[in-house]
């Protein structure tokens, strides 16, 4: 059987990352196991513009980012197997991939990272009543078909759910020469970003009704309609609120999934709240040797905080392997009053580095808050947000410096005045 | 008084310009970025344009390409009729001059793929 230092379980921009970062830190046996048939994951289909501005201070279109990172893993003559799909990992760090060309091949390592990604929540898992004619897609299988492939998919478009996704094929349809005519958003806030409010919808007058859901699918063969209807706080549809629209096309941009079918046989601690492994402050899951990042940890707005976090995946992978630092006692991060999560949910006051990101989202859009860090009970940290919405993951970045030592507890919520 | 989302960068400051004595006041920007989106949004919009278009004897079926720098919000579908109209040959690298001028703006339209020879 083949072994390797460190084996990186997906192409996409997070493992990209991920292994420059481990190959810079001195590991020189890496290898990415990726099952699409190129680097980049779902960036090759990501077209707009807006990537890089953090990493490259420029903006980047999904294509030019990735071939950014893919040219930096050539250089470095990091190997990596493409059409290669993981079907299993274990605790001993045994990975097993399928492929066309190797076959049904097992590979030992001495670390592993995460970097599977994310995927669509699909219909099914929405409960809407009707039919199941054609013409229903998630925004993604739309994207990637109109960019990737070339058809152009619908003519006359619903979408439902204001994710990034939606709200970016909201525009690519409407330049492509598609009429989309409404956005509906379950909740009272828009799950997407900003700017691609104003971008993707504003700009072309696309109306986006909050806390409207489709109660309806009409049609036999392919899409000829939908009923929307206006929910209350309950997000229950309100009788008498119906609205039909005509439509030969629904894009459901409604959550993603972080993809950790993989990570279950690893039996490690999993987050109810983000769908991903729970990990400290090096990003190691509480299967020690094995790391996460990107969207298979928690699911992103912004790639360059992806390529950040994998890089410090990678370089803790490297430390595990050449100096075999093994995970110290932890201390959890405690997220509550208004913070959903935090990534990383734990942290190892003794070894943690000199300063550590705290990744998080609120759970409400709420104006002129405080973020707050308490340490040991006591209040460290107090920082004016103007807004704060669900939609944008927030970070703090806590020193060691500022730690109470010895520490027994953190706290991150937000405050009101 | 107009208020704005500044798309300069993900934070997606809250703005409002103001118009005084033929001069434009902005508030609510947190770095210099946003007074100059400000001030550009009200004189003369301006938007990158990514699309896609056809490309023959490539690995792939279509070519992703934008506009080498934003064009006038105006000619946003004057641009993506062209782009409709056109088809390249493979092979075709990151940055590659698609089209000199796109619908009379004096913008390039570039590649934002590498796609080699079948």
């Amino acid at each position: 059987m083949k072994s390797h230092d460190l084996i990186i379980i997906g192409g996409g921009p997070a493992g990209l990352a991920a292994a420059l970062s481990a190959r810079r830190a001195g590991v020189q046996d890496v290898l990415i196991l990726e099952r699409d048939h190129v680097l980049g994951g779902i960036l090759n289909q990501c077209i707009h513009n807006g990537f890089g501005l953090h990493t490259f201070k420029e903006e980047l279109t999904g294509p030019e980012y990735a071939a950014r990172f893919i040219a930096q893993v050539k250089e470095e003559n990091i190997p990596y197997r493409l059409g290669a799909t993981v079907i299993s990992i274990s605790r001993e760090k045994l990975v097993t991939y399928v492929s066309r060309e190797d076959g049904l091949v097992q590979v030992q390592a001495k670390a592993l990272i995460l970097a599977m990604g994310c995927r669509e929540r699909p219909r099914g898992a929405l409960n809407i009543p009707g039919s199941r004619p054609a013409g229903i897609f998630s925004a993604g299988t739309a994207q990637r078909l109109m960019n990737i492939e070339g058809y152009q998919v619908g003519k006359e478009v619903v979408i439902l759910g204001s994710g990034d996704i939606g709200l970016i094929m909201a525009r690519r349809m409407t330049l492509e020469g598609a009429k989309v005519k409404v956005v509906a958003e379950l909740m009272p806030y828009s799950g997407g970003l900003k700017r691609n409010i104003v971008q993707c919808l504003d700009d072309f007058g696309i109306p986006l009704k909050l806390s409207h859901t489709v109660v309806e699918i009409h049609g036999k063969e392919r899409l000829t309609g939908i009923t929307l209807a206006q929910v209350d706080e309950n997000r229950r549809p309100i009788a008498g609120t119906e609205e039909y629209y005509a439509c030969d096309t629904l894009l459901l941009s409604v959550g993603l999934l972080p993809e950790n079918e993989l990570t279950r046989a690893l039996d490690v601690t999993m987050s109810r709240v983000t769908n991903g492994p729970e990990v400290d402050d090096r990003l190691q899951t509480d299967c020690e040797g094995v790391f996460a990042c990107g969207n298979v940890l928690h699911v992103h707005d912004l790639v360059d905080y992806v390529s950040e976090e994998a890089a410090l995946a990678g370089k803790n992978a490297a430390a595990y392997i050449l100096t075999q630092q093994t995970a110290g006692k932890t201390v959890p991060i405690t997220a509550d009053g208004g913070v959903r999560y935090t990534v990383p949910q734990k942290l190892d006051p003794e070894n943690m580095a000199d300063s550590v990101t705290i990744r998080f989202r609120v759970a409400d859009v709420y104006r002129d808050r405080y973020i707050c860090v308490y340490c040991n009970g006591e209040r460290i940290r107090r920082i004016k947000k103007r807004v704060l919405a669900p939609g944008e993951m927030e970070q703090v970045i806590l020193k060691k410096s500022e730690l109470k030592q010895p520490l027994a507890s953190i706290r991150i919520c937000t405050e009101v005045e | 008084m107009r208020e704005l989302t500044c798309i300069g960068c993900p934070l997606g400051c809250s703005l409002r310009v103001f118009e005084e004595d033929g001069n434009l006041r902005v508030e609510g920007n947190t770095c210099p970025r946003g007074e100059t989106y400000a001030k550009n949004e009200v004189l003369c919009p301006k938007r990158t344009v990514t699309s896609t278009v056809a490309i023959r004897g490539g690995t792939v079926n279509r070519l992703s390409v934008r506009t080498q720098t934003d064009i006038p919000k105006d000619r946003i579908f004057a641009c993506m009729e062209e782009i409709k109209a056109i088809s390249v040959d493979a092979p075709v690298m990151i940055g590659d001059v698609v089209l000199p001028d796109v619908a009379g703006t004096g913008v390039a339209l570039i590649a934002t793929k590498n796609v080699p020879k079948e």
